[in-house]
């Protein structure tokens, strides 16, 4: 583990996996929690966990390199339930790439059990984590202008699924009606780090 | 709708509600968003009489013209400008009376670039996540303001301002911003590190409340790996591959895959929400406090 000073009030706390990057992020909501934390931000992402708005990062920071912390990530609270059409333009790609049936797909993605390991890129977007690597995807090559909100995508290691209508070049395999954001609901997004997550298959798809 | 609003005349290049942003949502992918030049929007607060922050209207380069309902208290600070009420020339940096139905204008800026118009109840648009401030980069908060917007304000505070006029700092006519260097200072070569902290480079017109862009001497990288996504920080200064440096602003993405060479001090903030296009800019590496 490597701590990184980032300005005046931020550290960058570098792990060497996203399994790792979970469990300390876990850990550190942990001691939030129990108010031996206190920090504006805590942001985790693909190996690294950044925490923003210190009042003491210096000391924060000596003693995270010398704690021993979890490699594995606690079992998380309920699943959610994610209805998916198996319907997108890519899907045959996808197939191609893991060497599959078309038709595999659908049964691989949704027999998986996902976890959101982080957000970013939008309000709601997940990356998240659970497909073996030998079913990592690369990015279109030609990004699309307009990806529809509730497109089921993959792009690397991640599956995620857009909150809205944006510009993106992950490969589309389904659609799903969830509402991923809505900042009138309590809490505004469906998905928040750590939060377990499956893709059910809908009737007829 | 009540007499406790205000009707955008004209809305300028680009005028937006903004308010103390919404920090602590940075894990859903939410930016922090609010007032650029914070001293300036808290100062127009405390001129009009309004709580610290109370939501107030940011312009852009050439301000912009609104009608209130009802008399108001305003005050416009930040970049400064002409006001008038009624065509009529009113003061800059202080409060100032605008009666129901006449129109107050702020005027092109002199020098700076965003002007902070406060008005006595403050700009009460439904807040989203506990803010009304707009957003450009992931939408949240009021749309931009448009002509014939019809923005409400909420109920005066009562508080009088205790000062008529009140000093406000010059914009730049160079913008030095002291860095303190990394997280990934390692991924450039030592002589784009160098090159950073001691050779020019100027605001680019690109800028916007994402990110203030640079022109100047492309930063090289010491390889051309990739960095998986890490968390982002106000002020911080990514390098994208074309090798100029953009600092990020209040609307700034959460995450980001471009290395961060160094993070501008947050006092430093302020005067770089207020630099023109072509102001010289200078990267001053300090040590950490």
């Amino acid at each position: 583990m490597k701590v990184l000073p980032v300005g005046e009030d931020a550290l960058l706390v570098e792990v060497s996996s996203g399994d790792e990057a979970q469990a300390l992020h876990a850990e550190l909501l942990r001691r939030r929690a129990d108010g031996t934390l206190s920090v504006r931000e805590i942001v985790p992402a693909a190996r690294t966990v950044l925490l923003d708005g210190l009042d003491a990062p210096a000391r924060l920071a000596a003693e995270l390199t010398a704690a021993d912390l979890p490699a594995a990530p606690p079992r998380a609270g309920d699943v959610v339930e994610i209805a998916v059409r198996y319907d997108g333009p890519d899907l045959a790609e996808v197939a191609a790439h893991w060497g599959v049936p078309v038709r595999e797909v659908a049964r691989i993605h949704s027999g998986t059990e996902f976890r959101v390991a982080f957000c970013g890129f939008a309000p709601g977007f997940g990356y998240l984590t659970g497909l073996p690597p030998r079913y990592d995807v690369p990015r279109r090559a030609t990004p699309r202008t307009a990806v529809p909100a509730g497109s089921v995508a993959l792009a690397g290691p991640y599956t995620g699924v857009y909150p809205r209508s944006s510009p993106g070049g992950w490969q589309l395999i389904g659609t799903t009606d969830a509402v991923l954001w809505d900042h009138a609901r309590v809490p505004a997004a469906l998905l928040s780090p750590g939060t377990p997550v499956r893709f059910v298959p809908e009737a007829g798809s | 709708m009540t007499d406790r609003a205000l009707a955008v005349v004209r809305a300028g290049a680009l005028t937006t509600v903004q308010d103390a942003g919404r920090p602590g949502h940075a894990h859903l992918g939410v930016p922090r968003s609010g007032a650029l030049d914070r001293p300036a929007a808290g100062l127009a607060n405390r001129l009009a009489g309004n709580p610290p922050g109370t939501a107030v209207l940011e312009t852009t380069l050439d301000g912009c013209a609104v009608r209130p309902r009802s008399t108001v208290t305003v005050a416009v600070t930040g970049a400064s400008c002409p006001v008038t009420v009624d065509g009529r020339p009113a003061a800059w940096g202080a409060p100032v009376r605008v009666p129901g139905g006449a129109l107050l204008d702020v005027g092109p800026a002199v020098s700076g670039l965003r002007a902070y118009v406060a008005v006595s109840g403050g700009i009460a648009v439904e807040p989203v996540l506990g803010s009304r401030s707009t957003d450009l980069l992931s939408g949240l908060g009021p749309p931009p303001l448009a002509a014939g917007t019809v923005l409400p304000l909420g109920r005066p505070a009562g508080v009088h301002a205790r000062v008529d006029v009140a000093p406000q700092p010059a914009p730049p006519a160079e913008l030095v911003l002291r860095v303190t260097l990394g997280p990934r200072d390692g991924w450039f070569t030592p002589e784009a590190v160098r090159a950073f902290v001691s050779r020019p480079y100027r605001v680019s017109s690109a800028s916007n409340r994402i990110g203030l862009r640079t022109e100047g001497p492309a930063l090289e990288r010491a390889w051309p790996g990739e960095l998986a996504s890490e968390g982002m920080v106000l002020g911080a200064v990514q390098v994208p591959p074309d090798g100029r440096p953009v600092v990020f602003l209040a609307d700034h993405p959460t995450t980001g895959g471009y290395p961060v060479i160094a993070v501008v001090r947050a006092a430093d903030l302020p005067a770089a929400a207020q630099a023109v296009p072509g102001t010289p800019v200078r990267f001053v590496a300090v040590r950490r406090r």
